[in-house]
């Protein structure tokens, strides 16, 4: 329960007011020396630092390069669990034989949190691309999987039976029917795995990258240059909303288009 | 063409003592090209009739079989007309009717042919490309019907198909379906539990009991139809004026009166 929906202009008027506040608090927590600097750096130094970051390099690149190879690792995990978890999901949903084979390991793995990969990701896949992208996928594929299974699992019965009437081999029945009516749910999916996705992304370069945000924010931690931690915090919390915003759009298009 | 044959059908759900018994003996002959229509009480286990003919369920015991082959999974010889249309919504009218024919291996240019014919019959030509929520009740279920018809099935399965629509939707409809099956008779198996439309549009009525259902009676409409001319009177409600329908339509409705409502403790 939520209460009447704002105006617009009163929603964008309550979100500043918002900001504002955890910016003044957080002004005052620092400038008033009441946290040391180097514990909290003040929201002008990350805001200085996080412009410089832009044309100045640190830890090998600028802020904008680390952020551009942070992506490409980003969208071969996110391509590599939706390939994998879509197509298995909507099997797993049709037949239930793969279900039943597949579910209990699936239901096991899925609990191990993709920063648990680290160890094993960098012993199979090295440093460079291949380590990363498997922790993304371990943390993308789960949501793919479980979203493309429920959305054919509960297909509307009778868009089932009217394929069948129509005599639909499995393969065309499962490309022009299941897939399209779990697409609004496999959508969802992609929008979680995408946040995972993210999540898991700069966990694992914190650990196992040469470059990239999080790679950058572990070099500015062993620096001590907080105000640079930060920076990358903004930077990666920026890029999140961006990627989340751009699903959604996707999302409402789709939605648009069936008439939902 | 299509005939269909239900040999001592019975049908249980679930096992043992919690088995719930939908059909006891069913008996059941529909000739090539008549149009039998089953009423019953809701829940009798009409709509099962018909899914067993279609493939979606199997007989506990007993056997149907169309065309003298016993009936296996559901396919394009039987076409079912759902309550609730089950259009694909992301197909448009031209792509959801053509799917039943791309399955059939058919070329391009026939494919065509057929569905521009399919689409004048239902009077859908100016919403080919449009897509099923973009169309009202009616309309959808002319592209649902449009959809079997194309086919050219042995038998034509229908499952309550007016039943969602409203009161004047629904006139136009049977009114529709009675040109159609004069124009481009089938054998059709007819679902719905309003007594008017079945004995507006079938040949002969079945009447169904509350559960276990079983066949009480059969009801000949075709003799009174063609020996007082029905077909040469255009609108339905003039039809429905006849003392001869009155007559039937009142048998029909003591038939199912008899049938004590369910208990509801």
């Amino acid at each position: 329960m939520i209460d009447q929906p704002l105006k617009l202009r009163e929603t964008i008027a309550y979100g500043l007011i918002g900001l504002g506040l955890f910016l003044g608090i957080w002004t005052l927590l620092s400038v008033s020396g009441w946290i040391p600097r180097q514990f909290l750096p003040a929201p002008l130094d990350v805001i200085t630092r996080f412009v410089a970051l832009l044309t100045t390099p640190f830890a090998g690149a600028t802020l904008p390069q680390h952020l551009l190879s942070s992506f490409q690792r980003y969208l071969c995990g996110m391509l590599l669990a939706a390939i994998v978890g879509i197509p298995l999901g909507l099997l797993m949903g049709r037949f239930r034989l793969l279900d039943d084979i597949l579910s209990p390991i699936f239901e096991g793995l899925r609990f191990i949190a993709p920063i648990a990969w680290v160890p094993f990701a960098a012993l199979w896949f090295g440093t460079g691309i291949g380590g990363p992208v498997m922790i993304i996928f371990a943390g993308a594929f789960p949501p793919c999987l479980i979203n493309s299974y429920r959305g054919a699992r509960f297909v509307d019965p009778h868009l089932v039976e009217a394929s069948q009437m129509l005599g639909t081999g499995h393969l065309r029945a499962i490309v022009e029917v299941l897939l399209p009516a779990s697409v609004p749910s496999i959508v969802a999916g992609l929008r979680v795995a995408a946040g995972l996705g993210w999540q898991s992304l700069v966990g694992a370069e914190l650990i196992v990258a040469a470059s990239g945000v999080g790679f950058m924010m572990v070099q500015a931690q062993a620096n001590v240059s907080t105000p640079t931690v930060m920076a990358g915090m903004i930077a990666i919390g920026i890029a999140g909303m961006l990627i989340d915003v751009l699903l959604r759009h996707g999302e409402a298009m789709i939605r648009r288009r069936r008439g939902l | 063409m299509g005939s269909i044959r239900f040999d001592k059908v019975n049908k249980v759900f679930g096992t043992g003592k919690a088995g719930l018994n939908a059909l006891e003996d069913i008996d059941l002959e529909i000739g090539e090209k008549e149009f039998v229509a089953i009423v019953g009480p809701s829940g009798c286990g009409k709509t099962t009739c018909l899914r067993i003919v279609a493939g979606f369920e199997r007989p506990t015991s007993g056997a149907v079989s169309v065309n003298g082959k016993p009936v296996g999974s559901p396919g394009p010889d039987r076409a079912v007309v759902f309550q609730h249309f089950a259009l694909f919504p992301w197909k448009s009218v031209r792509e959801n009717i053509d799917l039943g024919l791309r399955n059939k291996r058919l070329a391009k240019a026939k494919r065509d042919a057929l569905i521009a014919d399919a689409l004048k019959l239902m009077n859908l030509e100016s919403h080919a490309d449009a897509f099923p929520h973009q169309l009202s009740g009616g309309m959808q279920q002319r592209v649902a019907i449009a959809r079997a018809y194309v086919l050219d099935p042995e038998v034509l399965l229908m499952d309550e198909p007016f039943g969602a629509l409203d009161a004047q939707t629904r006139v136009t409809m049977q009114e529709e379906l009675v040109r159609l099956t004069r124009v481009n008779p089938r054998t059709v198996l007819f679902i719905t539990h309003s007594v008017e439309e079945a004995v507006y549009l079938a040949d002969r009525v079945a009447v169904m009991t509350r559960r276990p259902g079983r066949i009480k009676e059969m009801i000949d409409v075709k003799t009174i139809r063609n020996a007082e001319r029905w077909n040469t009177i255009q609108r339905i409600e003039d039809v429905m004026d006849l003392e001869s329908f009155i007559h039937l339509r009142t048998h029909i409705w003591k038939s199912l009166r008899e049938e004590k409502p369910e208990d509801r403790h």
